[in-house]
């Protein structure tokens, strides 16, 4: 029978199906941060049950973590040392391993997860974090889940799911080279609206996916919960098993070989099946921005503000309820609005490609005066190899601040935010009302739309750089 | 978790699409690794004005600040209900605030699931079926309430029509029995364990240490 990627992973790891339709999912890795682990933990250590198998248990202090230099478990959010202390108490007790404060392998779980290989092709992984989809970008079943079903994982090392139906998105024909899997994402999620993927797993497939490198794929994963789908996976081939090697969790010896064997059959089967298909024609994708408080608020970056012409009565007074909030008239060019902060960071778009890429465009080139610019490396790995490069100078030089690595101001938490009423270009994955301060207008964007807007004091197209001044 | 089986409630009409759960309860409310507690934070964008400012009021024009909705424990609302991140805050919020039940055409898959953990039972309806039941509603909410029936998957509208929900029996046994999952779970611990044993010989490289 014609298996696709997404049953293969899924059967292999099916303990049980039950009477009522569900399946036991044996869950082969767990990853937990202080915002909702600490949660998990806490109940688990108030119920008197033991995590199953502590080795498969990984932590980081991502979410609350101050990304100041000289930072300690002191924070800007409030209450948040507490949720830092239990993380780091409960993590000891249980025997899990811990990415702490001052360790080199610190960063946002999703950026740690595969460049420590602990996420690997063909394996399941959650973690109490809607974000975790990101990880299907090397091939693994992964998918974000509450503190409760996060426990039942750590206790159980199972989940109960009910299978999603399956959706398969090729993205075809010619992409731009200024088109980023940012781009890529925001533009399906724009043309299918943010509930598109309601009930479905989602295959990313076709050869423009298949050209992009192993960071850009998880960056078109990471969205996939934005398109309120289950997950998004995407086949793993050559270059996510030359990613992979020699990282610390990662399989070696005679064990990655046994690996290779089994991730060589991770793909779908010629003829099998699909609920839906969607084929994206690439030439149809220009750098893409948001200019409203959903994802699904997307236009290209020379397009207008949307006219409320739809006939969906909930989805107009939605958008209009986004144009009061953002400022904004319908018909308004988006290209050409003043920013007063950029942001470069997120478990979206802050590994070591993001950071080049945006690089490329400061050097030699000065942040707006207007702009306060913010550039968070997804992890302390992240962070060094770019200092390596020279990239936290080129970043300074151009009025960047530089942080340590962390979620950091991708949502507000009471800690640091951007001002009410402020514009804020950010290459993060969630615009909604508020997220990164109450007030504040989020336009979500690419690094390298990110930059170059930070450049101009407005929102740029990337593509007219060799105009900007 | 307790039994749950019907509920005949105040509705409140919230019929935004894309509700998030930054929105349902904001980060910067989530002052704390517990789960009680947070139906102060319920919200706290829309239903406070100057929010943790000496100003700090209620806001008068958001639904559940309103007489009428006084005590509501039903919430209808637009598509994609509980969007975005996966903080169980969020219905740990709503369950303290007093939220028993929550209708709208779809939702986000893990606050589904966070929902039915926590005894808050999320029904999926056409999105007609909750305009008609809001129209009913508005007209007099304190008296014109909705009932719901786990057993029988069935809203009844103060109109006294019934509209018939689909519930994963899994889901639905849940609360009606107010099962633990873990609990429930943990009785398979030896089909897991033999389960796993296979695995091992199929998948060595998967496993650490």
């Amino acid at each position: 029978m014609a298996n696709t990627l997404f049953d293969k992973v899924w059967n292999d790891h099916v303990v049980m199906e039950q009477e009522d339709g569900s399946t036991l999912v044996h869950i082969d890795r767990i990853f937990l941060h202080e915002r909702t682990g600490s949660a998990a933990l806490a109940s688990i250590e108030a119920s008197g049950r033991k995590i199953k198998t502590p080795s498969h248990v990984f932590c980081t202090m991502d979410h609350i973590v101050d990304t100041f230099p000289g930072r300690t478990d002191q924070t800007t959010m409030p209450g948040g040392s507490e949720f830092i202390k239990v993380t780091r108490d409960l993590s000891l007790k249980e025997n899990i391993t811990l990415f702490d404060l001052g360790d080199a392998r610190q960063g946002i779980s999703h950026v740690v997860s595969t460049e420590q290989g602990i996420a690997l092709p063909g394996c399941t992984m959650i973690c109490p974090d809607s974000h975790t989809c990101t990880l299907g970008g090397i091939g693994a079943l992964a998918t974000g889940v509450g503190s409760s079903e996060c426990e039942h994982a750590l206790v159980t090392e199972t989940l109960r799911f009910t299978k999603p139906k399956q959706m398969r998105v090729i993205f075809m024909g010619e992409k731009q080279p200024s088109v980023t899997a940012k781009d890529m994402i925001l533009h399906l999620i724009a043309v299918y609206s943010a509930a598109g993927g309601s009930g479905y797993a989602v295959e990313f497939a076709g050869p423009v996916v298949e050209d992009l490198e192993v960071e850009a794929r998880l960056t078109l994963c990471n969205m996939a919960v934005e398109f309120s789908a289950f997950t998004g996976i995407i086949a793993p081939d050559e270059k996510v098993f030359n990613y992979l090697k020699g990282r610390p969790y990662a399989p070696a010896g005679e064990s990655w070989a046994q690996a290779m064997e089994y991730w060589s059959t991770l793909a779908t089967d010629q003829g099998a099946h699909f609920d839906r298909e969607i084929t994206i024609d690439c030439k149809d994708i220009a750098p893409t921005v948001t200019w409203g408080t959903s994802p699904q608020h997307a236009i290209s970056i020379d397009g207008k503000v949307p006219a409320l012409s739809s006939d969906d009565a909930d989805s107009n007074h939605s958008m209009e309820q986004a144009l009061i909030y953002m400022g904004l008239e319908s018909g308004q060019m988006i290209e050409g609005l003043p920013i007063q902060a950029a942001f470069i960071g997120s478990c979206t778009n802050s590994r070591l490609s993001d950071l080049r890429v945006a690089a490329d465009i400061l050097k030699g080139r000065k942040v707006s005066t207007n702009v306060r610019a913010i550039c968070v490396p997804g992890s302390t790995q992240v962070k060094l190899a770019a200092e390596k490069e020279g990239l936290d100078r080129i970043f300074l030089d151009a009025g960047f601040e530089w942080r340590e690595s962390g979620c950091s101001m991708c949502f507000y938490a009471g800690g640091e935010g951007f001002i009410s009423g402020e514009r804020v270009i950010t290459s993060t994955n969630r615009n909604f009302e508020g997220r990164q301060g109450p007030g504040c207008r989020s336009h979500l964007a690419s690094p390298a739309t990110v930059a170059a807007s930070a450049v101009n004091g407005s929102i740029t197209d990337v593509r007219k750089l060799e105009h900007l001044t | 978790m307790k039994k749950f089986s019907t509920h005949l409630g105040i509705a409140a009409p919230l019929l935004k699409i894309n509700i998030d759960t930054d929105a349902i309860m904001p980060s910067r409310e989530m002052k704390s690794v517990s789960k009680v507690g947070l139906g102060k934070s319920l919200f706290a964008n829309w239903r406070f004005l100057d929010r943790g400012s000496e100003k700090e009021k209620l806001n008068p024009d958001f639904i559940l600040n309103q007489n009428e909705y006084l005590n509501a424990t039903v919430l209808l609302t637009g598509r994609n209900m509980g969007c975005g991140s996966s903080r169980e805050f969020a219905v740990w919020a709503l369950v303290d605030y007093g939220i028993r039940v929550i209708i709208a055409p779809s939702f986000g898959a893990i606050f589904f699931t966070n929902c039915i953990r926590n005894g808050l039972l999320p029904v999926v309806l056409d999105e007609k079926i909750i305009s008609t039941l809001s129209n009913q509603v508005v007209l007099n909410p304190q008296d014109n309430r909705i009932n719901i029936d786990i057993e029988g998957c069935r809203v009844t509208g103060p109109d006294g029509i019934d509209h018939l929900f689909e519930l994963q029996e899994g889901d639905q046994a849940m609360l009606l029995e107010g099962l633990d999952a873990i609990d429930v779970t943990m009785k398979l611990d030896s089909v897991i364990n033999t389960f796993k044993a296979m695995d091992l010989i199929k998948r060595p490289w998967a496993y650490l240490g």
